[in-house]
């Protein structure tokens, strides 16, 4: 059960739920952008959850199948193709031997999950097949490569349990306004009562400095009365804001420690929003308080516990 | 001011003071090790700094509730705590302080008004501490560099300072575990790899040890493995 890879395309990389437990040696967790996404294409075919699945970020990516296989297609639409026919996301689906599986360019949405039967094989680094580049770990064969031509993408079963079918519910519409949760802390009182309603009304544009560590936003600047701080853990999603008071919001692949003023965090099943969006897109902050962001969590989990 | 504070639905932070000194980093150190121990397989990840440790845990082993209690109990038996030598690691790291790896030692000794063998033996006579680890993995941040060595970042930082280079900055000294662009003044290199993730031990440093430097001469560090090759 395997495919070979013809074309990476912009940027392909295996994911699985991440590299926990090393931060304190400055190793980051990795892990999906977009956890919703990724969840579901492993629960579409049953996988335990966080299993080893292709993160597909714009698009461009060709394999070629070299036996029969199941697949399941979840997140952004990249104009996929399956021997040239269309293949919209949040479905399992089925290849023969020399189909070929094709990403165009971003519909709706920036990230794709690609999942296989039991997920892809891979040689874990740190208990992880997560793949972080520049700390040159995860991936197929453990050395944080992205995908290259010629790649063979294993899955660890040969065949899928039972078919599976997405509760309409739970199929997000990217191109939707968002306005993520953010819950306060860390240095939050560094900034005014008019700095933070500055903060939580002005809509903010993603620009085009967006990739796994950070992504910047830009809109109305907000000041802090601190410039730096003691260097301290940065939790995944913090905001954070440098002196030209433009917010960062740090994702899966983001530095363990940090020295810049922070506002707080977003709450992670926002982040995955925030992951599906492109630079031009508008994005606004709303206040959530960390037992809203608890419970949410908890009944997302719900979903996959098996 | 100590307090602590839930970050995001599954992450503290916990903060022991406002300044950086020796015996907060013995209460982060400490506070470290009974956040380890009581919370066990339901934290996911530690993060100690120079004043605060965040502390990540599974949402779905324990609430926010009951992981609040257990970190409050970690923290308040860590007030108190002061410098404590006795459960401290030392770890004595060869370093080879030569004019082929030392890239900056010409320029460091020039503006600190010293000669090059007055700020070697400045720089290894120090006990440092490790305060945080971060940057890239096993990035660590040492303290503190004697008051006679400190010295500013380079203007334009390097776009490869090689693996195992020893830098200094204001009143930190770290270590380059791997080849990366960095802004530190290179004062000598170690020949030991500093991470090695095929170990048990995975890095050769934690957050909490102390750190001595012992000069090397060229041979030395050449049997044991180091390298000198350039820029």
């Amino acid at each position: 059960m395997s495919f070979k890879v013809i074309d990476p395309g912009m940027i392909a990389l295996v994911q699985d739920g991440g590299r926990a437990g090393y931060q304190h040696l400055g190793v980051t967790t990795g892990g999906p952008m977009d956890e919703h996404a990724f969840d579901w294409a492993n629960w579409l075919l049953g996988n335990p959850r966080g299993s080893a699945a292709l993160e597909i970020t714009y698009g461009m990516l060709v394999l070629e199948a070299l036996s029969d296989m199941t697949f399941a297609l979840a997140g952004a639409d990249l104009g996929a193709t399956l021997n040239g026919k269309p293949l919209l996301p949040w479905q399992q689906y089925q290849v023969q031997a020399g189909d070929r599986l094709k990403f165009g360019t971003p519909e709706n949405g920036l990230r794709a999950y690609l999942a296989f039967p039991g997920g892809i094989q891979t040689v874990a680094r740190l208990g992880s097949a997560a793949t972080v580049t520049r700390e040159k770990l995860g991936g197929l064969d453990g050395s944080g490569k992205p995908l290259q031509r010629g790649d063979r993408l294993l899955s660890m079963e040969s065949a899928v349990a039972e078919q599976r079918a997405m509760p309409d519910w739970a199929i997000p519409d990217y191109s939707e306004p968002l306005k993520m949760g953010l819950i306060l802390g860390y240095q939050y009182e560094c900034f005014s009562i008019t700095q933070r309603m500055k903060f939580f009304t002005a809509p903010y544009t993603v620009t085009s400095n967006i990739d796994r560590m950070g992504y910047r936003l830009q809109g109305e600047p907000v000041a802090s009365e601190q410039n730096g701080i003691i260097s301290e853990g940065i939790a995944l999603g913090a905001v954070q804001i440098p002196q030209d008071g433009q917010p960062i919001v740090l994702m899966r692949d983001r530095q363990t420690i940090g020295g810049y003023p922070k506002i707080g965090c977003v709450f992670s099943l926002d982040l995955a929003k925030l992951a599906q969006r492109k630079p031009g897109d508008i994005v606004e902050f709303r206040l959530m308080d960390v037992a809203e962001a608890e419970n949410r969590r908890m009944l997302y989990d719900r979903q996959f516990n098996h | 001011m100590t307090r602590m504070q839930p970050v995001n639905e599954s992450t503290w932070i916990i903060y022991l003071g406002d300044e950086i000194s020796e015996a907060v980093a013995a209460q982060v150190a400490q506070l470290t090790r009974n956040i380890r121990a009581s919370l066990g397989n339901c934290l996911t990840d530690i993060i100690p700094s120079y004043t605060s440790v965040l502390v990540s845990f599974d949402l779905q082993q324990a609430d926010r509730f009951a992981v609040e209690a257990l970190l409050r109990t970690a923290f308040e038996q860590v007030q108190g705590v002061s410098e404590d030598l006795s459960d401290t690691e030392e770890v004595v790291l060869p370093v080879y302080y030569g004019p082929e790896v030392a890239l900056d030692l010409e320029y460091i000794a020039r503006e600190c008004q010293l000669s090059t063998e007055e700020v070697i033996r400045l720089h290894s006579e120090q006990i440092y501490r490790v305060y945080a680890i971060g940057f890239s993995p096993g990035f660590a941040y040492l303290g503190n560099t004697p008051e006679s060595l400190r010295i500013a970042r380079k203007s334009t930082p390097r776009l490869k300072v090689p693996a195992g280079s020893l830098g200094i900055a204001d009143n930190q000294t770290a270590i380059y575990p791997s080849q990366t662009p960095g802004g530190w003044q290179i004062i000598g290199r170690t020949p030991l790899d500093m991470i090695d993730w095929d170990s048990e031990t995975l890095t050769r440093v934690n957050v909490g040890d102390r750190v001595r430097f012992d000069p090397i001469d060229r041979e030395t560090f050449i049997d044991m493995g180091g390298r000198l090759d350039e820029l």
